[in-house]
């Protein structure tokens, strides 16, 4: 569904993207796993447009987006660090964005605004808003419009428990409707019931793009985060496996 | 997408600083009206007003404003929004409200007070002059991503038209006070909209007199439909170039 060709970007002399070539098909939910500073946000910015690539083309459906915008209508994006106008409340902010998103013939999915209590705080001021609040209004606003593709930056980092629970629920419904789900997260135990493939940045390369299964029967693992912690050590050797 | 125009509107609108705005604007307009005894005065006084305060205040609030709208930017962004329109509604939404504000504040004693050719002139270049002085503030804002740094360019931005580029003209006139510069005078105007619109109004009260040769030529070019016409383009063209160039950086910028 989403195809990246040779993505090179660089700020300055740091190379933050070098060569990235993935294909991302609907039905998959995709883990982005790797370091602080390997390129995650920037390769996530870039699918949106929000980030401009020095080279290489990203293609939506065989089309090449680089400078579309309508390709958006289908995507649904959580930013790890939502960053609001602070003088707006939190129902003119989802007013807004509905005002600017709405198709008249579908109903636009209010779920998460009641199961995260969301509907309770539509007077507060975004200023007043503690992190975690932040971050439950753009998991609404991500999931409002029922969009083809979901690309989650660090979900449920800053989210309590429960709402961190609810929201991993959510997303769960999505993938069996047949979404395409990005995930980026350190926290790995929140991925594993959830994604397909993982794809492993580093250093702004993508080291590898695997399928969860296969990871797992390479490394004799189940769960992902002992599944990377063996891919991880320095001594470990495919082949002895 | 004309939705956006309307956020922005009411965001600014909602600022109190807009609306103290055009209350000190038509505090001063007023005042100067009622305690000068001719009209021709009070629209002098007022024009020394739209020369100096108009652009300052039109280049520190855009700038400021567009620093802190980098939030919303990021938003609009992430949804279905063209960069182009986005930036294009931004911008007509901070004109506008500067429009509002100074037709208020400045349009509506001229109207009551001095409803002449010179009253209307003077509202106009008044519109003008802010919505082109937002237009350099959006480039500037563009330009750099440092908040401190894009005030500091606005303000030098305010301070070389306001002064430096006067300095710079009478230099040009002494070091070639030899030649007929009467003809590069009036290319030279054209570089500095602040300098356009002074000399046009001078002129619309009678003051080319005190200008001796040079403004006998410019009222010929200046009176003439011409000269009018040539002068309202170069003001469009300082508001179209700024934008032009600044959607196109804004396009090419990472958020």
């Amino acid at each position: 569904m989403i195809t990246t060709r040779n993505i090179c970007k660089n700020f300055g002399k740091l190379a933050a993207l070098s060569n990235i070539s993935v294909s991302l098909n609907a039905g998959e939910t995709i883990a982005m796993i790797g370091p602080n500073g390997s390129g995650k946000t920037t390769l996530i910015k870039t699918l949106l447009g929000l980030v401009i690539p020095d080279k290489g083309d990203i293609l939506y459906k065989g089309q090449s987006v680089l400078g579309q915008w309508k390709y958006r209508n289908s995507i649904g994006y959580m930013p790890q660090i939502g960053r609001y106008p602070d003088n707006m409340r939190i129902g003119q902010i989802i007013d807004m964005i509905t005002d600017l998103r709405k198709d008249d013939n579908v109903q636009v999915d209010m779920e998460l605004i009641n199961s995260l209590g969301v509907n309770r705080m539509l007077d507060k001021a975004m200023r007043t808003l503690s992190g975690g609040t932040r971050q439950k209004v753009s998991a609404c606003l991500a999931f409002m419009f029922h969009p083809e593709v979901l690309i989650l930056d660090e979900p449920t980092a800053g989210l309590d428990p429960l709402s961190g629970e609810i929201l991993k629920d959510k997303i769960s419904r999505e993938k069996d409707r047949g979404k395409l789900i990005m995930i980026t997260s350190h926290v790995l135990s929140d991925l594993d019931d959830l994604v397909s493939e993982v794809i492993f940045m580093e250093e702004g390369h993508v080291r590898f793009h695997k399928k969860v299964s296969d990871l797992q029967a390479e490394t004799g693992e189940v769960k992902l985060n002992k599944v990377m912690a063996v891919l991880m050590d320095p001594y470990y050797d495919p082949v002895m496996q | 997408m004309k939705k956006i125009t309307k956020y922005v509107l009411i965001d600014i609108l909602r600022n109190r600083f807009m609306l103290a705005y055009t209350v000190v604007l038509s505090g001063i307009s007023f005042s100067l009206f009622i305690l000068e005894d001719s009209s021709g005065k009070a629209l002098l006084g007022l024009m020394n007003v739209v020369l100096f305060i108009i652009p300052l205040v039109s280049l520190v609030f855009s700038t400021t404003y567009l620093y802190n709208a980098a939030e919303f930017i990021e938003l609009m962004l992430s949804q279905p929004v063209r960069r182009k329109v986005l930036l294009n509604r931004i911008f007509s939404g901070l004109a506008l409200s500067f429009v509002i504000a100074t037709a208020t504040g400045i349009g509506l004693p001229v109207l009551i007070y001095g409803a002449t050719m010179q009253g209307l002139y003077l509202l106009l270049s008044a519109i003008l002059l802010s919505v082109i002085f937002s237009a350099l503030a959006l480039l500037a804002s563009v330009i750099t991503r440092d908040k401190a740094r894009g005030i500091g360019m606005a303000l030098l931005l305010w301070v070389y038209f306001a002064f430096v580029f006067d300095g710079l003209v009478l230099l040009i006139l002494f070091q070639f006070a030899d030649y007929p510069l009467e003809g590069a005078m009036i290319a030279m105007t054209m570089l500095n909209p602040v300098d356009l619109v002074r000399i046009f109004m001078l002129l619309q009260v009678d003051l080319s007199a005190m200008m001796g040769i040079t403004g006998a030529v410019f009222q010929k070019y200046f009176g003439s439909i011409t000269g009018q016409v040539i002068s309202l383009s170069v003001m469009v063209l300082w508001m179209l170039i700024p934008l032009v160039i600044a959607v196109k950086k804004f396009n090419k910028r990472d958020l």
